[in-house]
């Protein structure tokens, strides 16, 4: 039997082009999503069987309009291309293009001949050639463009084994570039080829003009010899692409022909009431609404579900483990840490959901361009747009949604300001303070006020982040690139499996990615709240017991725990902590234990009622009543007054809205910022702000 | 007629003549917007800004209109 072979295939195309779809159908759900070393760039890889014993990885690479990189993303692809050593170099190049924008597409193809790597043109989309009156002339594309077409239909499965067949019979296709380049100035590339004569001519000019690693050595030797200016080999470059657009243009005169009187459009019609000056704001808001509705309402079940499921697991814990710290570790550390990473999927699932249909319907592109005008005055894009309304369920996926803003200083100011707008776990702190501190009255007869109240905290979060998006972008100096180039994509249907692929792998990451800080964080959480040093924690039990004989007390013994219990708290590490910061947090008008709950959600706001259930020991924070109740009987030992009245209510609600506490947040804004300036400086001016404003409040309401 | 893209209205078709290259990215110059191209203006945003085009009949796309005042074209009809 013939031995396995092994084709190493790359995917490349502009975006919108369905090459995510090729992928999904060569691959199915075969496939590994990771990351490129050292940054957060996406690196798909999957396997496919192919005709005769071959066998493709096949590499989905990111979208790009040109080998003149302007991102990351981009830069990923020139980087494989140039480097022949890298274990997935490939052998064979897949150019994905679209039918109906097939002659920009043809760009990146010319340049990738010059590469000298064998490449198939995949024209994707072909069912639609008929509806939009295009007739291609295959045989003088193929001898023109040295090359051989497969015209596929990836949404409807058509010519993909034919495609497969051209993918085995790689060898047989030309290297020979389809024009020759050089010619836009002769002498300069003529010395390049003399100096160099080992080199690829194309290879060179990339190392030249791309910021791309490179070997190093080779680099610097290369650049050395080269004498150009900074524009005068940008001026080359222009000239470049359109003396590459004059080849395809003459090649597309006779090989590609669209006859306009039957083309059918279908998105003229829609573009106009999508982007109409009412309508258009109209649909947008209509669509915002239905996601709110999803992801506060519809995901309540399931997350109320895996609530009680971790609630009754952890008891199950408790009740048939043998008693000791390591069952502790399990029912109180391990179970609820995993929970509360769990209890947000369907919410995050339910975000990608949507975010994925709008991008794949194409309407996320409109958005944009209605909201740049508008978002651009608060130094943010028309980009922004989508992290922020991410960012109600959660701003880890919702920073990673500002990569696609090439404008690098409306990026960051949209990481910086994203996690002002109200997450999804905010909403148990609000919850519970609002009901303790806030009449359950009407305003004017009609107007409940602890609706208002949450109503404000959302708008708050939306204001503070615009606010601050404003003042940064009157502070920050950095110059870039300015420009701002939306491709408007034509409208599709989601297909049901991108879109299941992709809510099922964001989901995934988000789970293992942000899941592994948090799980960590409520071990060690845990840990320093069950321990303590010195004798007065170990022997808890016994000075309790004492205590309460001398003064002749008598306690239900379940009393008697609870009572043991929070004495271990305060002696505990993280009960001496709280008694440390106690000054600090005193003008705000909160005690050392709710300190300690403060602290604590430094690492996720959403502990805040955890802990202090496990302060007040009353158990899980489900039994919201009981825990309500003790909260409100909590009485201040010096003044008699209640430790959650309206001011130190209102200083916690404010304090919460805008501190920056969430460790998950902070960690992907270092991955996307690549430096911990930016997360530091997002800790500190957002906790910063929430103690001033959280300390007016207080003592002018007290 | 001659005059530039900001200033064309929604339905108009032109021919690109010029393009100041050192004012324009070349990511757009690769989305065909260069000389000898045709564009047509699709929309422009409620607000006046950005603008949306279809530029040799294929590539669309929405540009700042700070960006469209650099490409001069000809202007061929309604």
């Amino acid at each position: 039997m013939m031995s396995i072979q092994n084709i190493n295939v790359a995917l490349i195309g502009n975006p919108n082009t369905g090459k995510t779809s090729v992928f999904n159908q060569l691959t199915g759900l075969n496939q590994q999503v990771g990351n490129y070393p050292g940054i957060t760039v996406e690196k798909k890889i999957g396997f496919c069987k192919l005709p005769n014993n071959f066998k493709a990885n096949i590499l989905d690479l990111p979208g790009t309009y040109s080998l003149n990189a302007s991102s990351i993303d981009e830069n990923v692809v020139i980087e494989l291309l140039l480097n022949k050593n890298d274990k997935l170099y490939p052998d064979v190049v897949l150019l994905i293009t679209d039918v109906e924008n097939l002659k920009r597409n043809l760009l990146l193809f010319t340049q990738i001949k010059d590469l000298e790597i064998p490449t198939i043109l995949v024209i994707n989309m072909a069912d639609r050639m008929e509806y939009k009156g295009i007739s291609l002339d295959i045989p003088h594309l193929e001898d023109q463009l040295k090359t051989k077409i497969a015209l596929i239909s990836s949404r409807k499965s058509l010519g993909i084994t034919e495609l497969k067949n051209l993918i085995v019979n790689y060898k047989s296709i030309s290297t020979e570039p389809c024009l020759n380049a050089s010619t836009i100035d002769v002498e300069y590339f003529d010395k390049l080829r003399k100096t160099f004569p080992n080199q690829l001519l194309y290879k060179l000019w990339l190392v030249i003009t791309q910021d791309v690693n490179f070997l190093n050595l080779e680099r610097n030797e290369i650049l050395n010899s080269y004498t150009k200016s900074h524009s005068e080999l940008k001026k080359l470059q222009q000239k470049e692409t359109i003396k590459r657009y004059q080849f395809i243009n003459d090649v597309l005169k006779i090989g590609q022909k669209i006859d306009t009187s039957i083309a059918k459009d279908l998105r003229n019609k829609l573009d106009r009431v999508l982007t109409h000056k009412v309508w258009g704001y109209v649909i947008f808001f209509m669509i915002l609404f239905v996601i709110f509705q999803s992801i506060f309402e519809w995901s309540k079940i399931p997350m109320d579900f895996i609530d009680s499921t971790f609630a009754s697991l952890s008891s199950l814990a408790n009740e048939h483990l043998p008693a000791g710290v390591f069952t502790n570790l399990i029912s109180q550390g391990i179970i609820p840490g995993i929970g509360g990473i769990l209890i947000f999927i369907p919410q995050i699932a339910f975000l990608f959901l949507f975010t994925s249909i709008l991008e794949e319907s194409g309407y996320m592109s409109r958005v944009v361009f209605l909201m740049d005008k508008i978002m651009r005055k608060f130094g943010l894009s028309g980009k922004s747009v989508v992290p922020l309304i991410s960012g109600t369920a959660c701003a880890i996926p919702a920073i990673m949604a500002t990569r696609n803003i090439e404008n690098w200083k409306e990026r960051l100011i949209t990481i910086l300001v994203t996690p002002f707008t109200t997450c999804s776990a905010r909403l148990p702190v609000y919850a519970i303070i609002i009901a303790l501190v806030i009449p359950d009255e009407r305003l004017l007869g009609v107007l409940n006020m602890q609706g208002l109240t949450l109503m404000f905290l959302y708008l708050l979060g939306f204001g503070s982040a615009i606010i601050s998006a404003y003042l940064l972008n009157t502070i920050l100096k950095i110059k870039g690139k300015t420009y701002f180039v939306v491709e408007m994509p034509n409208y599709k249907l989601p297909l049901f499996k991108n879109v299941a692929i992709n809510v099922i792998e964001k989901t995934k990451s988000f789970v293992t990615g942000a899941g592994k800080i948090i799980l960590a964080i409520s071990i060690i959480l845990w840990f320093l709240a069950s321990n303590g040093p010195g004798k007065s924690f170990e022997n808890a039990e016994k000075i309790v017991t004492e205590k309460h004989q001398q003064k002749n007390l008598k306690l239900t013994s379940a009393n008697l725990q609870s009572e043991i219990d929070s004495y271990k708290l305060e002696q505990s590490y993280i009960g001496i902590l709280g008694k440390t910061i106690e000054p600090v947090i005193k003008p705000l008008g909160y005690d050392w234990k709710i300190g300690i709950a403060v602290l604590s959600s430094f690492a996720a706001r959403e502990v805040f009622v955890g802990t202090l259930a496990t302060i007040y020991s009353v158990g899980g924070s489900d039994n919201e009543d009981t825990i309500k109740n003790k909260m409100k009987a909590e009485i201040n030992p010096v003044t008699g007054e209640k430790i959650f009245n309206f001011a130190s209510g209102i200083s916690l609600l404010l304090f919460y809205a805008f501190a920056m506490q969430c460790a998950s947040t902070l960690a992907i804004t270092k991955k996307e910022t690549n430096t911990w300036k930016w997360p530091i400086a997002q800790l500190i001016f957002m906790s910063g702000l929430a103690y001033f404003v959280a300390l007016i409040a207080y003592q002018v309401f007290k | 007629m001659k005059t530039t893209v900001d200033l064309l209205h929604i339905g108009d078709k032109a021919l690109i003549t010029y393009v100041d290259l050192d004012k324009i990215p070349l990511k757009l110059l690769e989305m065909g917007c260069l000389p000898g191209n045709e564009l047509e203006v699709i929309q422009i945003a409620p607000f006046g800004d950005p603008i949306y085009l279809n530029v040799n009949n294929g590539s669309h796309l929405a540009i700042r209109m700070e960006t469209a005042h650099e490409i001069e074209v000809e202007f061929i009809a309604k």
